[in-house]
């Protein structure tokens, strides 16, 4: 009984903790897009929206994080991250 | 975030084996996951997994948690608490004790501000309860076309509850509010990760919170709300979406000015006049946009699934689901036939008119072929759904009707 708990346990804390399984596809600006991201959601809310937002779009997503959500996304660091997501999660 | 021994034994042996004995990646086709036309991404990034204390949901995002209820749960006329979808926007959420939860009732348009324990509450002011259908401004927006941003919902970011509370005009009498309130304010204790992002806070017309139906809410189909449905204390505001309905409240302020926060003066709009709803929010509204108010009236077949095959010349049931923003539903009609000929649905038991209403259709006995089935729903004011997407670009208020293809023989 106190094993079978304890595995229980261990698969519930699994299963929630389990943003960790979202993977983000391969690519040049995958790491910066984890780093700036990942500070307030989980990474699934990528592929969730996709594929139907153009460039225009994941920009306005990015912005609308910065000006509305207040992240503090470095806007050198802008163009990478609506690259990458243009390419792998856009239309 | 963190989680007891209580709420993790709660979560039932089923949820975690059922999680645990279904790898990621193989439910990518399941139909449980959503309809066909959400986007591929929302799709092929959802899964089925149970939060502490709930069953396997579907789940739309870990953090903040958003999870959606599976259609097979609404052949029920309520929604299990285990099985109630959740919605968050801020990934900050604490567990509440019930000894040091406190509710401070106060603001600009009151008297006598004060502060309720959880006793108090429960113990002093008049218990109500009430059937309704709490509903996400957004359901269905992973439906729309063409897609817009946000949670890809299916059909799921619903449910319907016997909601037992306090009335919060009775809260509200007791601080002393004045006339001059126009607005109600709520907060709840889930916070954002940064400072600088907006907190998730709510305000309803004052007219609406000392409507005898809005509620404090304490408890939910006869138990105590769960943890990710707002436990100790929600608001209850039937016939409104969801996002009026706050959850873990810890503040209620009448104020003699609208309210001006991101979650009411840019969330949560609707472009005016695009929606035939009764209800409006005048103290928010601009010349182009205003505030969700009021369900619009809608319906779904809850028992049968996309592509499902049955035997020839045997009758099917169909079973569904109507509800509108309080007025009753009225009639449901239901097609076999993509929509040529429509026949009337046999209503089930009226629960009040915030609840959802049940209602069944049998397709006679038919030869072998593919039917489409579509239920349409009208309310006593004499609204009733779309055929085409009033399109808005947040994806709210999707009230299409749906259409199940079904194959005989």
């Amino acid at each position: 009984m106190r094993g079978a708990l304890l595995i229980g346990m261990l698969l519930a804390t699994a299963a929630l903790a389990d943003e960790s399984q979202v993977k983000l596809k391969e690519g040049e600006g995958r790491q910066l897009v984890e780093a700036n991201c990942s500070m307030c959601h989980s990474l699934d809310y990528i592929p969730m929206n996709s594929v139907f937002l153009d460039r225009k779009g994941w920009e306005g997503s990015v912005n609308k994080m910065i000006k509305v959500m207040g992240a503090p996304i470095r806007t050198e660091d802008v163009p990478g991250l609506v690259d990458y997501l243009a390419q792998h999660y856009g239309k | 975030m963190t989680f007891d021994r209580r709420r993790f034994l709660l979560a039932g042996a089923s949820g975690v084996a059922y999680a645990a004995a279904r790898p990621l990646g193989s439910l990518a086709a399941d139909p449980v996951l959503g309809p066909a036309q959400l986007p591929s991404g929302a799709l092929e990034s959802a899964l089925l997994d149970a939060l502490p204390g709930k069953v396997p949901l579907i789940k739309k995002s870990w953090r903040p948690p958003n999870f959606e209820t599976p259609v097979s749960y609404f052949n029920e006329a309520f929604t299990p608490n285990n099985a109630f979808f959740v919605r968050y926007h801020l990934a900050n959420i604490p567990d509440v004790a019930p000894q040091d939860w406190r509710l401070s009732v106060g603001g600009d348009a009151a008297d006598k501000p004060y502060e309720l324990t959880l006793g108090q509450l429960r113990s002093e002011f008049t218990p109500v309860e009430v059937s309704a259908l709490c509903i996400c401004s957004g359901n269905r927006r992973g439906l729309s076309d063409p897609h817009v941003p946000g949670v890809q919902w299916g059909y799921g970011a619903m449910g319907n509850a016997r909601w037992k509370g306090v009335r919060l005009k009775d809260v509200l009498a007791r601080a002393g509010i004045r006339k001059e309130a126009v607005e109600v304010v709520a907060n709840g204790a889930d916070a954002a990760v940064l400072d600088k992002t907006p907190d998730f806070v709510k305000s309803i017309p004052a007219w609406k919170a000392m409507d005898d139906n809005t509620l404090l809410a304490y408890e939910m189909n006869g138990e105590a709300l769960p943890h990710w449905n707002g436990y100790p204390v929600r608001l209850v505001v039937p016939g409104w979406t969801a996002t009026y309905w706050m959850k873990h409240l810890t503040s209620i302020a009448a104020l003699s000015q609208p309210f001006k926060g991101f979650w009411m003066s840019a969330a949560y709009r609707i472009p005016k006049g695009k929606f035939p709803v009764v209800d409006r929010f005048t103290t928010q509204e601009t010349d182009a946009n205003t505030p969700i108010t009021e369900m619009v009236v809608s319906s779904l077949i809850t028992n049968l699934t996309e592509g499902q095959r049955f035997a020839p010349y045997q009758s099917i049931e169909v079973r569904g689901v109507a509800w509108d923003g309080g007025y009753g539903i009225a009639a449901v009609d239901v097609s076999h036939d993509g929509g040529h000929s429509w026949r009337p649905a046999e209503l089930l038991a009226d629960l009040g008119r915030f609840s959802w209403r049940q209602w069944r259709y049998v397709v006679p006995a038919a030869r072998a072929g593919g039917y489409t089935i579509v239920a349409k729903a009208t309310n006593r004011i004499g609204a009733s759904q779309t055929f085409e997407l009033n399109f808005n670009p947040a994806g709210y208020h999707n009230n299409v009707v749906q259409r199940v293809n079904i194959q005989v023989g």
